[in-house]
This record gives structure tokens, sequence and C-alpha cells, in this order.
């Protein structure tokens, strides 16, 4: 093995000849999601300017999160560059896994990144993985449906209001759904959506003696009531929808309102997949009244392993990527409406993208969004839609497949609940937290 | 006779195929009974120290164990019994004399060179999506409701999927072994009046007995380790989280790797228990 | 009148059986038309079979995104590699069982047999540490290695199956000649036992190519095989059965090809001997 990472250091060095002497290699694991794919294609542009090679390990997101969380945690060195998220960022940060990003030069611009993205992805103030981009929820809703049911869309509605309208807009002879949202199980699926609508209703996962809270009634009436509204007007198994399937189902014109990841917003709006492009409002995730919105706040960041003998080169790398000049690349190459969004304040007070429709709505969708109060009660960790402790991935995920089971109909809401407190309850002592 | 000499050379020419699987078995074996009695969380600073049977007592009452358990046993159970039965069926009707019998038997073993990961992703969503899917335009062509197969009928759903898989291996040697029927024995007993059935079940049953053993047997060791197409397609959701599936969960999705370890140790008791019942039925078999 | 019934039952079978064998092959049929159709005509209701304009554009795409040639020969190297050593290895093993029986001669294939009963998962995190210590982490010998090891059980008893049925007399009658036990393996042993090899080779082939566990997780850019390749068309955002559909046909066309081209040997490998 170093007798081939030699030759093929030495055939790298020989063929970037105009570049520094210390071309390198980069292997970086990413998810499959449509802006990171757009980055390998530009991947050359980096290569021109440093000298430096990449080779891209794109993996479907749960196959990746395992992947790299196995590879980090055992050091095994695969990757010098790892696509994360706020989830795990202060997690493997607090346990001296990633490098730190403090030294990135002036050019950069790191007081331009957001700051609910920079708070998010730092760890003891310093910064540990850089936003490729970021986002909220929010409500993408039919302006033209909206207005056939007579209804029209507040700047920040409540649940109510959603249910109603969602009732309205429903046209079972047409195949509309009212609402469509993401059932299907995983934490980071139906099990983050299901948190923040929680969150808005005054749920919480834990209290600030770590006891889990599904046994509060404030969980009872958010699932209720997302059980109820999805019953309603929602799709034929939401269950198993998740992201993508709602993203083709709004797109195909079967929703009326979708409430998901700001991301989505230049999905549904780019003529070339949606059939109702011309057609999508945005509003700021529902409320109960009780001050808090079911915001979520995610970032899908570049971060360095520790240890990786690459460190220099896997900066320069996580610099371009996340840098005001890469945005402008994309926005050059592909429209305003297509760079990364969610990342960079700099970008929401650019004129071009003002003109984006979705701009406005996604930045006050990120800044309403707060990790380190994410309900209306206090609570012991910090994350929005998720709990920043390492125990969170399995417990949110069994979590969640209850719920789905709920959703599918195959128990009840009293049911679920009390399943998710004991195994909640179970892990967490296992952990060592009760 | 085997002399001396043979004997001795036939133990050297085992050794290394011996040593090396006893060494794939011991020391991952020896490892996970290290760890099922750790607190081994790699999220948490690693080996945690001893921590005598909590991991054991902890994986077993957990509300998850127990229905693994007979999720493991549906899904084994019922691809065993449909790819043999239809198996059978197929085998015999393959045997008939038909034309292009070779183009069929190249269709019908074709998926068993299809990936796993493939098979559950086309499957999935080419065919049991509730929008999109093929199995969606047909209901709602004959004015039916799409079934959401992943969440209302998760179980048959994947036996189904598991079974597309395996159909044509036990198919293949079912088929072998039916051409190596005696056709006299067949005829002699069409002469003397006995009916299709009888024919069939005094007959051609008894000689595929061992072709049904080896399907057993192989079939078995493979399904007990189905893992892809339940990552695929529901992610353990819906009830079919198998016991190697919530071993996935506990190593990976919990970074608990002790309570994990536990749970291997479980499976491979599973595995064992299986196993013997097998080797009860197959040992007897395999010696004709 | 015998002769027509004949070829009425004749017709009868022939309909049924490519009744049954089309409805088996169809999801496999479904996925390489679908690889030819744009995102939009994949997901189009009602679905459409043939009358669709055929395009290419889904391979160009994901040519372009991935280095397909790379894991294609992982692939090959991996599944090759891994079968041929452990064909190595279990030859003599098969052969001794075959031609030297003794009374724990059952129980060691069975024992063989049930090392692959280890829930894989499990072992994860040891494997992989093991592998950083040897630093033959994402190599492909790990994979040869690690692939060898839990085809070994088949291998073996495919092999000694297909021993067994090798008459001892012509052993002995060679033995009487005078060859030696390496001449009777290389000249009388092994002609007879070619098919029976190539069968399992092929199998074990087959199997090694579809592993998606220990393939996935401990590979990373250099070894990784076309299981990683297909793990990255999996679930994107926005409408993917069209690529998906022609990521899955490249990845699964060389060992359909290679299946049905040498179908013959495998039929005979499945019977494992048991049958005959």
């Amino acid at each position: 093995m170093s007798l081939t990472k030699t030759v093929y250091a030495a055939t790298t060095m020989a063929l970037v000849t105009a570049g520094s002497a210390t071309a390198e290699n980069l292997v970086i694991a990413t998810v499959n999601n449509g802006d990171m794919v757009r980055m390998q294609g530009y991947t050359d542009n980096f290569t021109e300017k440093t000298g430096h090679t990449v080779e891209w390990v794109t993996l479907e997101e749960n196959v990746l999160r395992q992947r790299v969380t196995t590879d980090i945690a055992a050091k095994g060195g695969s990757f010098d560059i790892m696509t994360i998220g706020m989830y795990e960022t202060p997690i493997w940060a607090a346990n001296d896994w990633l490098v730190p990003l403090d030294g990135l030069s002036d050019a950069y611009d790191a007081d331009d990144i957001l700051p609910a993205m920079r708070e998010g992805l730092s760890y003891d103030g310093t910064l540990y993985a850089a936003p490729f981009y970021g986002e909220s929820s929010m409500i993408m809703y039919r302006t033209d449906l909206m207005e056939k049911a007579g209804l029209e869309m507040p700047q920040a509605p409540t649940w109510d209001f959603i249910r109603e309208a969602a009732a309205a807009m429903t046209d079972r002879e047409n195949d509309i759904n009212g609402i469509c949202l993401r059932g299907k199980a995983g934490w980071g699926e139906g099990g983050a959506l299901i948190t923040v609508t929680a969150n808005s209703f005054g749920a919480r996962w834990f209290d600030e003696d770590w006891n889990a809270q599904f046994d509060q009634p404030a969980w009872n009436e958010a699932l209720t009531f997302f059980v109820e509204m999805m019953n309603e007007s929602g799709p034929n198994g939401y269950a198993t929808n998740g992201f993508n399937e709602n993203l083709n189902l709004f797109q195909q014109g079967k929703c009326g309102m979708w409430i998901d990841a700001t991301v989505a917003a230049s999905f549904v709006t780019n003529p070339d997949d949606s059939t109702v492009a011309d057609k999508v409002g945005f509003a700021l995730a529902p409320n109960t009244g009780k001050g808090k919105n079911a915001n979520w706040l995610w970032a899908w960041a570049l971060a360095i392993p520790a240890g990786t003998q690459k460190e220099d080169a896997a900066k320069e790398f996580v610099e371009w990527a996340t840098s005001k000049e890469y945005i402008e690349l994309v926005a050059a190459n592909e429209g305003w409406a297509n760079v990364p969004p969610g990342a960079r304040t700099s970008l929401y007070e650019n004129e071009n993208y003002k003109a984006v429709p979705f701009a406005a709505m996604t930045l006050e969708s990120i800044n309403v969004a707060d990790p380190k109060n994410p309900t209306v009660d206090p609570v012991p960790y910090v994350g929005v839609q998720f709990v920043a402790i390492p125990e969170f991935a399995g417990i949110a995920t069994e979590v969640s497949q209850e719920f789905s089971a709920v959703y599918a109909g195959q128990q009840t809401v009293e049911e679920a609940l009390e399943k998710a407190q004991a195994l909640t309850n179970d892990a967490m002592e296992a952990a060592g937290y009760r | 006779m085997a002399t001396q000499h043979s004997r001795s050379a036939a133990r050297i020419m085992m050794a290394p195929a011996v040593v090396l699987l006893l060494g794939w078995m011991l020391i991952p074996l020896i490892m996970t009974l290290i760890f099922s009695f750790k607190k081994y969380l790699p999220m948490r600073g690693g080996d945690l120290g001893w921590v005598g049977f909590e991991n054991y007592v902890r994986f077993v009452s957990s509300s998850a164990f127990w229905p693994s358990v007979s999720a493991t046993l549906i899904i084994v159970g019922g691809v065993l019994a449909i790819t043999i039965v239809f198996g059978i069926l197929l085998a015999i009707l393959l045997n008939q004399p038909m034309w292009g019998q070779g183009v069929v038997r190249i269709l019908v073993i074709a998926p068993f060179f299809v990936m796993p990961t493939v098979s559950a992703l086309v499957w999935k969503n080419m065919f049991m999506d509730p929008t999109n899917g093929l199995f969606a335009h047909l209901w709602r062509f004959f004015g039916a409701e799409p079934v959401s197969w992943l969440s209302e009928a998760s179980l048959p759903s994947i036996v189904l999927i598991v079974s597309w898989q395996w159909l044509p291996f036990a198919t293949l040697i079912l088929l072998t072994a039916i051409q190596s029927l005696d056709s006299e024995q067949l005829e002699a007993a069409e002469m003397d009046g006995a009916p299709p059935l009888k024919r069939f079940a005094f007959i051609t049953l008894p000689h595929l007995s061992r072709a049904v053993t080896i399907v057993l047997l192989i079939q078995t060791i493979f399904l007990l380790a189905i893992f892809a197409e339940i990552f695929v397609t529901t992610g353990g959701a819906f009830g079919t989280r198998t016991l190697t599936y919530l071993i996935f969960q506990r190593v990976l999705e919990s970074q608990n790797i002790g309570l994990g370890s536990a749970g291997g140790v479980y499976a491979i008791i599973l595995a064992n228990i299986v196993a013997i019942f097998l080797m009860r039925i197959v040992g007897k078999n395999l010696d004709a | 009148m015998a002769r027509s019934v004949k070829t009425q039952r004749k017709i009868i079978n022939t309909a049924a059986a490519w009744g049954i064998g089309l409805l088996i092959f169809f999801p496999i049929l479904w996925t390489i038309l679908t690889s030819f159709k744009t995102e939009a005509t994949a997901i189009a209701d009602p679905p459409v079979f043939l009358a669709f304009n055929w395009t290419m554009e889904n391979y160009t795409a994901v040519l372009e995104r991935s280095n397909y040639a790379k894991f294609l020969w992982n692939s090959i190297i991996i599944a090759g590699g891994s079968t041929i050593l452990g064909i190595i290895i279990a030859v003599p093993a098969a052969w001794s069982m075959a031609f030297v029986p003794s009374r724990r001669t059952k129980d060691i294939l069975l024992w063989m047999l049930s090392t692959k009963m280890l829930p894989a998962v499990g072992v994860l995190y040891p494997i992989y540490l093991i592998c950083i210590k040897l630093g033959i982490l994402d190599s492909r010998i790990a994979l040869v290695i690690i692939l060898m090891l839990m085809n070994l059980p088949i291998i073996v008893w495919m092999l000694y199956t297909y021993f067994r049925e090798i008459p001892g007399e012509i052993l002995e009658a060679a033995r009487m000649d005078g060859a030696s036990l390496k001449e009777e393996i290389l000249y009388v042993l092994t002609p007879m036992a070619i098919p029976g090899i190539a069968s399992t080779l092929l199998l074990n082939f087959i199997l090694a190519w579809n592993e998606a566990f220990w393939t996935l997780n401990l590979t990373a850019a250099n070894a990784a095989p076309l299981t990683a390749f297909i793990a990255s068309y999996s679930s994107p955002e926005g409408l993917f059965f069209a690529k998906l559909s022609a990521a899955s046909t490249m990845a699964i066309a060389p060992i359909l090809i290679l299946g049905w081209f040498s179908q013959k040997q495998l039929v005979s490998g499945l019977t494992f001997g048991a049958v005959k």
C-alpha cells in the first residue's frame, strides 16, 4: 500500500508541474444531494487553482453516516474531508476528532458565515466544520390552490390554520392532497419534522434531568394533531414518505402545502423539474401561539478528520468549496437560484440573490431557529430537531419508527408514546445519564 | 483403504482451510464475547470497563427483542416456504416438454444474479412506491386505492422481494433433481392408473427430499443474515426489524458496541438452534 | 390422436412456462427499459412500456459522474480474487475429505457452514480495527481475503460433493500404476473435477460480486466496487428512477451476461452434487 501511495503521489506531482510542490490527492466523502453532485462537476476549477486533485466517495445519506462514523470512531483515516451535519460536528469536536478551522485565510472571510450556522458548527467557540449549505424548514404552498380554496396564507400561520387550509385544498378526485409531510422513519427524516412540530406545541425531548418527556401531554397533543391532520388531508401512505417522496409529489402538483427544508424551494421553483414552478408561495413554519415555530436548523458542512496527513490541502479545499467565489462560480453557470443557500450573510445581501423568490423567507426561517432554546420550556441539550448527544441518532430512529407505525395505522398515539418513553429512558440509562 | 500415509497427507491438505476458518470464526467470536461484557461506546471514549452481564440483560429486556426474533423467523420461514413450494411447481413445469426451454430457464434464474441492494431498490421504488410504483398504477387502473406496500404489508413485501431473489436457486436445484428422476418408474405408475397427484406424492416428492434439504440448509444460512433488503426498504420500521437489523441499530446507529455484541451472541445462539434443528433433518438426508 | 394430445400439452406447457418466466424476469426487464427513459417518462401515468423516446442520457449522466470502469475493475478483482484464492485453499481440503474421509468429516463440514452464521455487523468494529492495524483498510486485498473466508465453507462443501462423485477405483488404478500423490491430483483428479471446479468458481464469483456489507463498509476511494457505486445513486433529491435504473443495469449487466453464457456450468454447480 505504501508503495502504491508513493507511486501515486509521484505521478500526481509529475502531472502538476505548474502547481505547488506539495500537490495532494484528497479523498472526500459526501452525500448524493443535488448541490454536492454539482460541486463534483466543478472539481477541475479547484485543481487548476491549487494543483490538488480530488477523489469523491459519494454515498446515499444513511450509508454515508454509517461509513464516516465508523471511520472517525475507529480512526481509520480513509477520508481527508467528510461531509457531516450539525448533529455530528459538536459531538466529534468534543472527542478531538476534527481539525479546528480557526486559521482560515482572510480572503475566506469566516465572519461572513451566517451566525446561526457558525454557532451550530462550533464547539467551545471554535468552528469545526464549514457550512456548504444551510437550511431551516418552511411552508411551501400552491398559490393557485390557496386562492381556489378562498384562503390567504398569513406570513406566520398557526397549525390550526394549516390544518383548515389543508382540508380546504384537498381534492381526492384530482389526486391533490392538502398537505404533504414526512412520515418516514429515521431521525433525520420524519423524526426531524415531528420534533420541530412538537417543539411548536411546547413539547421537548428531555427535561433538565434528562428524563424522557413522551409521557407529557404536549407530545400527545402534537402527535395526535399531526396524525389527524394527515389522515384528513395527507397523501396515501405518508408513513413511508421522506423528503424526496414529498418533493416528487409536490413537483407533480399533488400537494397543496409542504413543510420541509428550505433548500427544496429551488427544486420546486425550477421549471425543468417542477410542473408547478410558477405557483409556489412561501411562509414561515407554523406555530401554536406559544412562541416557537416548527423551524429546524441544519447545515451540511465539510470537516477535516484529525490525524489526516493532508491538513493544509484539505483546508484549501474546504475554503474553496464554501467560499464566496464558489457561490459566484455556480451563479455564473447555473443561475442564482441554484447556488448553495443558507451559509453566508453576503449571499443574502447580494442584489441578484434578493430577486430569488425564496431568499428572504429562507433567511428569516434560519434566523428564527434557536438551537439553544428549541422549545418553550428549558432543555439540557443543544439542537432544534435533534439532541446533540451521541445516543440521539439511535434513540430517535427507534422513536420515529414507533411514530411511523402510528402513521400507518398499526398502533395508537398512546401506545407509541409509551414505547418511546420506555426505550428512550432505557437507552439514556445505558449511556449513564440517569 | 486409506493408508497411514494418505491419512496424514489428508490432514495436511485440510489444515489451511480449517485453520483459516477457525481463525475467521474465533477471532471475531472472541472479540464479540469480550466486547459483550464491556461498556464500549466509541463516541464516549471507547472502552469504559467491564459491566458483567448488563448488556445481555439490557438487550433481551428491550421491547424490540422478541419482535425481532419473530420477524426473523417469519422472514426466513416465509421465504423458505415460498421458494420451496413454488420451486417444486416451477421445476415440474420446466421439466415438461416445451419449446424454448433454454430461454425460459435463463429468464427464471436471472434474479439470482441481481445484487440484493439493487433488487431492493428496484422493488421499493419502481414497484411498491404508493405513488409512482407499477403496482400503484395497476391498482389505480382497476379503480382500487393503491396500497402502501412497505408500511401496510411490510413483512409480506420483504418476503416477496427476498423470495424473488432466491426462487431461482431453489428452482434450479429442484429441477436438476427432477431431471434425474427415473421416468420409467413414473410411466409404470401411470400405467397402473395412479392419478397424477398420487404419483407426485409417492414418487416425485420422496425423490426430491434430498434436494429440498440442500435448499433449506443453504438458504437458511443466507436468509438469517439478510440485511440490505431491510436497510433499503423499511429501515427496520413497521415490524421488519430482524435480529441482524437490531444488532446493526445497536452497533452503528446507537454506537453501543457492547450492547450490539451481546446481541451478536444471541444471534449466534439463535443461528445454532436453527442449525441443530436443520442438521437433525439434513444430517440423515446428506448421508444417503 | 395421441400425438395431438401431446402437442396440445406441449403448447400449454410452453405458454405457462414462458408466462411465468417472463413474470419472474419482468423486474429486470422493467429496470433495463426504464434506464432508457427520461426521468419524466419513467414515472408517467399510465406507464409506458416500449413506445417512448429511447435515450442514452441516463448512461451519459452516470458515466460522467462516476468512474464506472474503476468500480467495475474493483468488482472483478475482488470477486475473482476471492474466488480463486478460495478454490486454491479449498481443493486440497475437499480432496482429503472426499477420498480420505474420517468419522469427523461431516462434523467438520457442518462446522464450516456454521461459521457463516455469525452476524457480520456485530464484528464490524473489530474487523475494521484489524484492517487499520494491518494497513489494508480500503484495499482490494482486504476484501479478497474477507470474502474468500466468507465463501470458503460453501466452496469446500461444493467441491467435496463433486469429488465424492469421482469413483475411487480410478484413483486406485492410478496409484497402482505408480502415480505419486501430486501426479494423482494433477493428472487424474483435476481433469475429472474441472466441471465441478468451474461451477463452484461461477457460483462463488456471483456471491462475492453481490456481497454488499463488507464491500461497502471497508472501502473508500481505492477499492470500492459496484455495490458502492449503487449507493451513490440510491436515493438522491428529485426524480431518480431512470438514473437509478441505468446505474443498476450497469451494476448487474456484467454478472448477468456472465451467468447467462455459463448457465450450463452454473446449473450443475447449483446442484451441490447432492442430486443427480
